[in-house]
């Protein structure tokens, strides 16, 4: 922690794009260490996740023939759910007794600062779904090793956890905070579900890359213009 | 309270005649499409309301970015003003869709991308609404309401594209589609007039529609400044 804030105190004077790194890096490492410390956020979006891993088990009656067809489904339903879990709580962290104002008040460029929260929100969205993954592997006996499957998630996550950090942090700042981010967030991210759960179907049965390519085309098309509208857009949601 | 505008009124009288003329032009002037009967007539007022939804987003979307940069709270006034008229006229979009479905496609409801993209379009812009409800601080409502309403029409044409992946059977009238979707027809002369005739009432609809819808977000924010003028008192 002392590092870190040690690196927030050295960006400016240094060179723009070390400052610029070490400040975001000082914003992921705060959040890593309040993690460490609190145990808050994995947790819940591990036991949530699982929860709703229990209820389409149930709901679905995962049997051999279902599973086939549903495993992609099931796990990004499963992902966004713990994902909406995870981002509300971040931001409410930062809300609760002005860690956000305290963060705006550092010397930084407030892209830094989003970037910062993007990390840190896809290191616990990522760190959910590497235990998520084999443990689905392990109740369901399905093989989910597959170099493609990263790509396909990796993607997914990015573009769920860009347009989720920026919509989270407006949905902290209003009356109905707790019910609002899932709102406003689901019909944006919508192309990110329909391409990642088709995506990881085709990579779950073996197609050759020709057959979803289009889909991780558009995963990547969506990451990188949220990104932009995000970058251009956090500063209008965070100042005061 | 304040007369309306005298240009505002003109602008009523205009729009009233020409829904007059539109639906005289839509009932009697287009002939009866062969195939499909009286219900195809649905279509000219089905087609103009969705016009009318794009085209209110597309302002929202505007009217936030030079809200942003110019930070004038007229633009906000207009920005919600369209998303409201917008949502009324995506759901008449939707719902006359859905009556013409029914006999054509034997179904009130398909998961076709344009049915699913104007559903997700309507999701969007009442979130859009309850994100305002949820502030209220006036500055704030104005600037979240701004990036909200970007957000959402950048995520529109993407939403699009991610379900067209999937095979469509709606009818494209305009520009080029497949033939044999169903429910696919030809427009005659009189029936392309009644549909560009439809579409100027429409967006005669829209303009006055926000011109009141401005007028009345201004006056009941002035209500709001004397009431608190006179609670301070």
């Amino acid at each position: 922690m002392a590092e870190g804030v040690g690196a927030v105190s050295r960006v400016g004077p240094r060179g723009a794009v070390g400052g610029y790194l070490r400040a975001v890096g000082a914003i992921v490492w705060k959040d890593i260490a309040a993690e460490l410390r609190s145990r808050e956020l994995l947790g819940s979006m591990l036991v949530f996740a699982l929860l709703v891993i229990l209820i389409f088990n149930f709901a679905l009656e995962l049997d051999l023939r279902t599973r086939q067809t549903v495993t992609s489904g099931v796990l990004w339903v499963t992902f966004a759910f713990a994902g909406t879990l995870g981002l509300n709580r971040s931001m409410a962290i930062e809300k609760d007794r002005g860690c956000l104002d305290g963060l705006l008040l550092a010397p930084v460029d407030r892209s830094a600062i989003f970037f910062g929260k993007v990390l840190s929100n896809l290191l616990f969205m990522i760190i959910v779904e590497t235990i998520i993954l084999p443990l689905y592997s392990l109740l369901y006996n399905v093989n989910l090793f597959h170099p493609g499957l990263i790509a396909v998630i990796l993607l997914g996550s990015i573009g769920y956890v860009v347009v989720g950090t920026l919509l989270s942090a407006m949905a902290v700042q209003a009356r109905t905070r707790d019910i609002l981010l899932p709102i406003l967030l689901f019909p944006v991210v919508l192309p990110v579900l329909v391409a990642a759960v088709r995506a990881t179907t085709g990579v779950l049965q073996g197609l050759p890359l020709e057959d979803y390519q289009a889909w991780l085309n558009l995963l990547i098309a969506y990451d990188v213009i949220f990104l932009g509208v995000a970058i251009v857009s956090f500063d209008y949601v965070v100042e005061e | 309270m304040e007369a309306a505008p005298r240009n505002l009124k003109i602008l009523t009288g205009i729009t009233i005649g020409l829904f007059v003329l539109a639906l005289y032009m839509v009932f009697i002037y287009a002939p009866r499409e062969a195939v499909m009967g009286d219900v195809q007539r649905v279509f000219y007022f089905h087609v103009a309301s969705g016009w009318v939804g794009a085209v209110a987003f597309l302002v929202t979307a505007i009217a936030g970015g030079v809200y942003l940069a110019k930070r004038d709270r007229k633009w906000d006034r207009v920005a919600v003003a369209s998303v409201e008229i917008g949502v009324v006229f995506t759901f008449i979009n939707i719902a006359s869709g859905s009556i013409w479905a029914r006999p054509i496609w034997n179904t009130w409801w398909t998961w076709d991308p344009r049915l699913v993209t104007a559903t997700i379009m309507l999701l969007l812009y009442v979130a859009y609404l309850m994100l305002r409800q949820g502030i209220d601080d006036p500055d704030r409502r104005a600037r979240f309401g701004s990036v909200y309403g970007i957000v959402a029409f950048v995520s529109v044409p993407i939403t699009f594209v991610s379900i067209r992946i999937f095979r469509t059977i709606h009818p494209v009238i305009i520009g080029s589609g497949d033939p044999a979707a169903e429910g696919a027809f030809d427009m005659t002369p009189r029936m392309l007039q009644a549909f560009m005739f439809s579409l100027l009432t429409f967006t005669f609809i829209y303009a006055t529609l926000l011109w009141y819808r401005i007028r009345l977000g201004r006056l009941s924010e002035e209500v709001e400044e004397r009431k608190m003028e006179m609670m301070s008192v």
